[in-house]
């Protein structure tokens, strides 16, 4: 059964509202759709796997020079508000200097493609394509 | 700063990355539980197993 906000978006206006609010939050759109617990559940899981990977000491791509670095840009702006805050408090290194630090710079890139996936997921809840 | 050995940093990729998969992929509660589990042991053995080949290769 679908919700009041799944209805009045499949109905017309703005439907973006939720893949735009997953994208800059993670779970941000399961939260708009009065979805608690998967919200939660996306939060902590993202949110923390982009922690995580900043306490590495995790690379964050700020410009591109090869290919490599245009996905792993791509990845990082994957995270939405986490990346720009991110790139405002300084917060990762430069360059990846020990082991640690190549796993931080894959879990922050995975943690902004997940969240591109959870995103796209509160989209297709927001307009009836996924059921429940 | 942490250091995770090679093995945590594969069970919390793993973990992270199969509750993502398990809420995104499916539609009912049980069924996400038991995807993202199946996410989990396929991430985490699959791990194990190409651990082991490599190992093996390399002697």
């Amino acid at each position: 059964m679908a919700t009041p906000s799944q209805t009045s978006a499949a109905a017309g206006g703005f439907q973006y509202g939720a893949l735009l609010a997953g994208w800059l939050i993670p779970g941000g759109g399961h939260f708009l759709l009065r979805k608690w617990g998967r919200g939660g559940l996306l939060l902590a899981s993202i949110g923390g796997m982009f922690f995580l990977g900043l306490a590495m000491q995790g690379k964050i791509y700020s410009n591109a020079h090869d290919i490599l670095d245009m996905l792993g840009l791509a990845g990082d702006l994957g995270n939405g508000l986490l990346y720009l805050l991110a790139r405002v408090a300084g917060w990762g290194a430069d360059s990846v200097q020990v082991t640690s630090a190549d796993y931080g710079r894959a879990f922050i890139v995975v943690a902004g493609l997940l969240n591109v996936i959870a995103a796209v997921d509160a989209h297709n809840l927001a307009i009836g394509r996924k059921k429940s | 700063m942490i250091h995770p050995s090679h093995f945590t940093a594969v069970l919390l990729f793993s973990l992270f990355t199969s509750v993502v998969f398990g809420i995104t992929m499916r539609t009912e509660p049980k069924q996400m539980v038991r995807y993202g589990a199946m996410c989990f042991g396929m991430f985490v053995g699959s791990a194990i197993v190409l651990s082991w080949l490599m190992f093996l290769i390399a002697r």
